[in-house]
């Protein structure tokens, strides 16, 4: 199997994994950091209680991580096709992506977010800090460790899905095990590529471990 | 007129006055009272402690100071301003002027000492520079400029409260409420944490309000108390005319924790103590009882100073209680003076 051909293409696979994952794991967080940070602020707990908004936008991030990611690939098709112009790809990938996660890192967020010490801060207000330094100076930064290894979770989980995209021609690692190690068994070369795929998750999780240790002020 | 006169000025002179102050917590289930009708004035420039015990309100009362708790019914006043009317940005400004510090000292466990204290300054839109040079000062005041790349977790309790109270002090406050500030901290530590509050208090004339279920607090530096039970004002007074005269049920059981205590004699049998030329400059029994914690009953004494030095003996009384006896005994011993017990009625 090792033909330079084959080489060629899981080299263009790992590529097209690694952009798919990073670049949705980067729209994930555009929208699911606000999302996170708006469901603590509103929480019946937090500084700026808001009982229907806080309702409404768990109901909704509830709702889309209880739909199975297959059904989401395809059910957001056309929406893909409007956005991206085709449902095939790596690029038009992305899309399902991005909605299956955002509302799972919007929730890794708020789990962070709740990690920091309400007597912080209540020590904030008291200094009569307002909302947006609250959290730009104390739960930002507070729970940085925290947020950082949820990332690593998150990119590696969304590195699954787009394996996963593999079935419907998403591209990537995940395609070529569907097409050349499942529908042609290959076993050689559905092996390669989720020896591949563990790698990635490996190196992933490690950076990320590596940088919420090193930045983390609580345990020197 | 006098007496309106110095009604108006009295005023002048406080910097917090609450007034009917209540506060009820409404859950699904239960409502409670935790403040029921509160009046009180703290005077600027002084310490002011308020004592309870659990539950009884405290840190409600201390909250509802800067408004971190709303209270339900009733007026904070702050430097003659109505907390309550002011807006969301009015209450974050005065803020500024109402420090706090906490039992769990709340710092941010992510930024170093120095910048714990420029935190307060950042949010109050302090230039950088500034901020800084304000934050060396302050930790230069409170005693560790050499902790300042110190992260949180690298400090002592005690530390950690020395950074707490630079940061409460950065912003040139009128008054720095203390909630239970020594309550995590060994007597040692708590003894330091006090001297530099009353330091604080003297040197930058800061109004302090301190909350504690701690007596020996209280006693230790506070001008004035106000005893709280069952969310309402029980005493209120000078701190050593409370010690004196406590009158309301809950200042006697603060005050004496055990009951007051009642020494028991024993009837029969008595110590007699015979000083043949130790010094007279020791105060032999004042310290025999200061050191045993036991009360003894002179009966006769005939002693003379001749050079400085103590002749005759003493007819003492002794507790009924053995430990009590043995301490006594101990102690006569370690001084090398001569002691007999007598067997005769007293």
């Amino acid at each position: 199997m090792f033909n330079p051909e084959m080489i060629r293409l899981l080299a263009q696979g790992i590529w097209e994994t690694l952009y798919m994952t990073i670049v949705s794991s980067l729209l994930a967080y555009v929208l699911g950091l606000p999302l996170g940070i708006l469901l603590i602020l509103t929480d019946k707990n937090g500084i700026r209680p808001m009982r229907l908004l806080n309702g409404a936008l768990g109901f909704i991030v509830n709702f889309v991580r209880s739909v199975p990611f297959l059904i989401l690939l395809i059910a957001v098709i056309p929406f893909t096709r409007f956005l991206v112009g085709t449902s095939v790809g790596s690029t038009a990938t992305i899309v399902p992506l991005v909605l299956a996660s955002a509302p799972f890192v919007a929730r890794m967020v708020e789990s962070s977010l709740k990690e920091v010490d309400r007597g912080v801060v209540e020590a904030a207000q008291s200094m009569g800090a307002g909302p947006w330094q609250i959290v730009t100076k104390v739960l930002l930064p507070e729970a940085k460790p925290s947020l950082i290894l949820n990332a690593a979770i998150a990119t590696t989980t969304i590195l699954g899905y787009s394996a996963m995209s593999g079935f419907v021609g998403g591209g990537g690692l995940g395609t070529i095990s569907i097409n050349y190690g499942f529908y042609r068994y290959q076993s050689d070369v559905m092996l390669v590529t989720v020896l591949l795929l563990v790698v990635i998750v490996q190196v992933f999780q490690e950076i990320g471990w590596r940088i919420a240790t090193r930045g983390d002020k609580r345990s020197r | 007129m006098s007496n309106f006169l110095s009604e108006g000025a009295k005023r002048m002179n406080e910097i917090i006055q609450i007034q009917n102050l209540k506060k009820t917590f409404v859950s699904d289930h239960n409502t409670v009272t935790a403040l029921d009708g509160i009046d009180l004035s703290i005077e600027k420039g002084e310490i002011f402690g308020i004592i309870g015990l659990s539950g009884a309100g405290k840190s409600t009362l201390v909250r509802c100071m800067n408004y971190l708790e709303k209270p339900t019914a009733g007026t904070v006043i702050f430097d003659g301003k109505e907390l309550g009317n002011m807006s969301e940005k009015e209450l974050r400004k005065a803020r500024q002027s109402i420090s706090m510090i906490f039992q769990g000292f709340h710092l941010l466990m992510q930024r170093d000492a120095l910048s714990n204290v420029c935190f307060p300054l950042e949010i109050a839109g302090v230039p950088k520079k500034e901020a800084k040079e304000k934050a060396k000062e302050m930790l230069e005041l409170v005693g560790i400029s050499d902790k300042a790349q110190a992260y949180p977790a690298q400090l002592s309790g005690g530390q950690k409260q020395r950074v707490a109270i630079a940061r409460a002090l950065a912003t040139n406050p009128q008054v720095l409420l203390c909630d239970e500030a020594t309550s995590a901290l060994d007597p040692t530590t708590t003894q330091s944490i006090l001297s530099l509050l009353q330091k604080i208090n003297q040197k930058l004339g800061v109004t302090i309000v301190i909350i504690t279920h701690e007596m020996r607090v209280i006693e230790a530096i506070c001008h004035r108390v106000a005893i709280l039970d069952n969310s309402c004002v029980a005493e209120c007074g000078m701190v050593e005319e409370i010690f004196v005269n406590p009158r309301s049920d809950i200042a006697k059981r603060l005050i004496y924790p055990h009951g007051r205590k009642k020494t028991v004699f024993q009837k029969r049998g008595c110590l007699r103590i015979v000083f043949d030329g130790s010094s007279s400059f020791e105060p032999v029994v004042s310290n025999m009882v200061l050191t045993c914690g036991a009360a003894v009953n002179i009966l006769f004494a005939d002693t003379k100073d001749i050079d400085g030095k103590a002749y005759g003996q003493m007819l003492l009384q002794l507790p009924d209680d053995e430990t009590a006896k043995r301490r006594i005994y101990a102690y006569l011993s370690s001084r090398n003076l001569y002691f007999k017990e007598e067997v005769a009625d007293v």
